[in-house]
């Protein structure tokens, strides 16, 4: 592999990181803290919406990024020929 | 059979697993002592990372403290889950593709130096020692109010468990015992909110039940009532917070970043096969500890509502038995200070400090408390640990659900404790002895320096355990700020950053570490008096100054990085090696 490669690779992995890092600091530190009263001014379930984000929503969507990581990083390293899928 | 009958038939019964699992799964070299061969599947690993991240305090305390916080609470649910994240996105598949044993195994070697692994190894035992001493505490306590054994030897039985499956075997006996502990654990936090969900709200899932009608006929939801509630007797409503944003803010960020950095977490993930295996694995960890962590803000709300509901304007001589049973424990003291003989529960301490009794009773049967009373119209005192603890009798459950919690508290108490007696045991067999000491140490006489480095470690945590300092409890959640301040910026810049240097690392983690002691230390120690939100740096707690500390560590490491020598190439190599998922390398001995 050569380092131009390598480095699309690494590009590719960094925008994905920083966007799934967007959706995680929107969800807890966003609706959890910083916009919370506004949001509480909603209803959701019976929550207050920012009450809601801060004590269950949030670590749905936690999973949730880890997962999607996970997947969309699988198919990035495949296409890069970077996979440890045949390693052993 | 009764409960504590029934108790003793749970734990022996958990126990006897444990230790049939340590006996099954001996650990016969140091890769699989270090890191369980490196074989442990994703699913599996990340159940053993969910009991060793879900300690006494996520078992016990964590309810009973959102119960008393209300929205505050948010920082220990958002602060210990989102730092999964972090984790999976930015260390986890790096350390594992780099294929060592140790967190200052990686410093060391991304920063070819003997003093930045040195500093590494200080981090991490200063880290682990104050978390474990309070896991040891928990699992005292648990022995002690469940089964009627002094705390002295609730610790003991702890440490022989725990002895037996850590210095026999190591990762490969911690992870399997800590997968049927995650089993056992999760059972017994959920069957008890499960029945408390149904009998307030009627629905089976506590994490819908919390947003649900109270059954009583009022027709409000559980937070709308516990608001209106909470409010008329004076407190602020429970959705509502009393700390400042950017105190809430700056703890949950210190919690997550302190979750990414703590060394027995990370090491989980040097146990599965390969780079796609780590993320899995983080991903089916973090699912795991969410189901506790989503049903947690349910069982306080409701363990809340119940508490003031049985309690409030009750005649003391009518109360239900397990207040007075609380009461003879000495975690709830009450003084009727308006001589009506009934129990107000409002805002305020009650009276100043922690209950002391006389030997004598009221004539209505109450202890009489001896403490200063305040101007407050509060009468009750409760410790916010017995929240879980007593849930199942405030809630009228069967005897087996008693059984089950004190069971399960052991598992998540033992299960932490183990997992952090192999990282520092580790840390000193092979970081400081194997690597700095005692280069070309075999094998077998590492593997046999690793179990004595576990032994001295579970005889020094048990000391801690049953004398411990008073600040102990207080300083578990500083364990986190230290590795916010310390471990984290070091290994992500190592990973992120190539012009980090050996300088840069070092000056970065001592100025971290050294900010953040110091913080903690003048407010909780020096000058405790001080403690309060107009003295701290920008509204900041001593609770959340991690950030602020990892915030400095990395200004000085990058500042000092960019005026040193650059990094030697060998290092770009390695750093370019651990990027790439390709190519990994089971670990080997050596």
């Amino acid at each position: 592999m050569t380092n131009k490669d390598n480095n699309a690779y690494w590009k590719a992995n960094l925008r994905l990181m920083f966007t799934l890092l967007a959706i995680w600091f929107t969800v807890s530190f966003g609706f959890g803290i910083l916009l919370v009263d506004w949001l509480n001014e909603f209803q959701f379930f019976g929550f207050k919406f920012g009450f809601w984000w801060a004590q269950q929503g949030s670590i749905y969507v936690f999973v949730i990024l880890i997962f999607v990581y996970t997947a969309m990083m699988k198919r990035i390293d495949k296409e890069h020929g970077v996979s440890d899928e045949d390693d052993d | 059979m009764d409960a504590q009958t029934l108790t003793y038939v749970f734990v022996f019964l958990t126990f006897g697993l444990y230790i049939g699992i340590a006996i099954w799964s001996r650990a016969g070299s140091t890769n699989e002592f270090y890191v369980a061969g490196g074989g442990v599947h994703p699913v599996a690993n990340g159940m053993a990372t969910a009991a060793d991240w879900m300690s006494a305090a996520s078992f016990i305390s964590m309810a009973g403290i959102i119960a008393f916080m209300g929205y505050d609470g948010t920082v220990y649910l958002m602060g210990w889950t989102g730092g999964y994240v972090i984790l999976a996105l930015l260390l986890a598949p790096y350390l594992r593709k780099f294929g060592e044993f140790t967190v200052p195994d990686f410093i060391g070697t991304r920063y070819y130096s003997s003093a930045a692994r040195i500093v590494a190894v200080v981090s991490l035992i200063a880290i682990s020692f104050t978390y474990i001493a309070g896991q040891m505490r928990g699992v005292g306590i648990v022995f002690s109010q469940f089964l009627d054994i002094p705390i002295t030897w609730g610790v003991i039985v702890g440490m022989a468990v725990v002895f037996m499956y850590a210095v026999l075997g190591g990762m490969k006996g911690i992870t399997y015992t800590q997968v049927a502990q995650y089993c056992v654990l999760i059972f017994a936090y959920l069957v008890p909110a499960i029945f408390i969900s149904i009998l307030i709200t009627g629905i089976p899932i506590p994490q819908i039940g919390l947003g649900a009608e109270v059954n009583d006929g009022s027709g409000l939801s559980v937070l709308d009532k516990l608001d209106a509630t909470l409010v008329d007797l004076g407190f602020a409503p429970y959705t509502d917070g009393s700390k400042s944003k950017i105190d809430v803010f700056a703890i949950t960020m210190a919690l997550m970043i302190g979750t990414a950095g703590l060394p027995h977490v990370i090491v989980r993930f040097f146990t599965v096969p390969k780079v796609s295996d780590a993320r899995r694995s983080a991903g089916y960890a973090l699912l795991f500890i969410a189901l506790l962590y989503t049903t947690a803000p349910a069982v306080g709300a409701f363990a809340r509502l119940n508490f003031v509901d049985t309690v409030h304007n009750t005649q003391y001589t009518e109360v239900a038995g397990w207040f007075k049973s609380w009461e003879d424990i000495g975690l709830i003291g009450w003084q009727d200070k308006n001589g009506d003989g009934r129990i107000q529960y409002h805002p305020g301490a009650p009276f100043e400090g922690n209950p002391t009794y006389a030997e004598s009773r009221n004539p209505d049967g109450s202890r009489a408390v001896t403490n200063t009373p305040t101007d407050a119209s509060n009468e009750v005192y409760v410790d916010r640990d017995i929240m879980v603890l007593a849930n199942p009798e405030i809630a009228a459950l069967p005897a087996w659900v008693i059984a089950l919690v004190a069971a399960g508290g052991l598992a998540a108490a033992l299960s932490t404790a183990a997992g952090l007696l192999l990282v520092i045991s580790t840390s000193v067999s092979h970081d400081l002895i194997k690597k700095t000491f005692a280069r070309g140490l075999s094998d077998k006489k590492e593997l046999l320096a690793a179990r004595i480095s576990a032994a001295l470690a579970i005889v020094i945590a048990g000391y801690f355990g049953i004398y411990p300092f008073g600040f102990v409890a207080q300083v578990v959640a500083f364990a986190f700020g230290l590795a916010a301040a310390s471990l984290f910026p070091a290994i992500l810049l190592g990973i992120f950053d190539k012009r980090m240097n050996t300088q840069g690392a070092i000056a970065g983690m001592i100025a971290g570490l050294a900010f953040t002691l110091y913080y903690i230390a003048y407010f909780k120690a020096i000058a405790p008096e001080l403690n309060t939100a107009e003295h701290w740096w920008f509204g900041i707690s001593p609770e959340g100054i991690g950030m602020l500390g990892a915030l400095l560590n990395f200004v000085v490491a990058i500042t000092v990085s960019r005026f040193t020598a650059p990094v030697p190439d060998q290092v770009l190599d390695l750093i370019e090696h651990i990027r790439v998922p390709k190519g990994v390398e089971r670990p080997h001995d050596h």
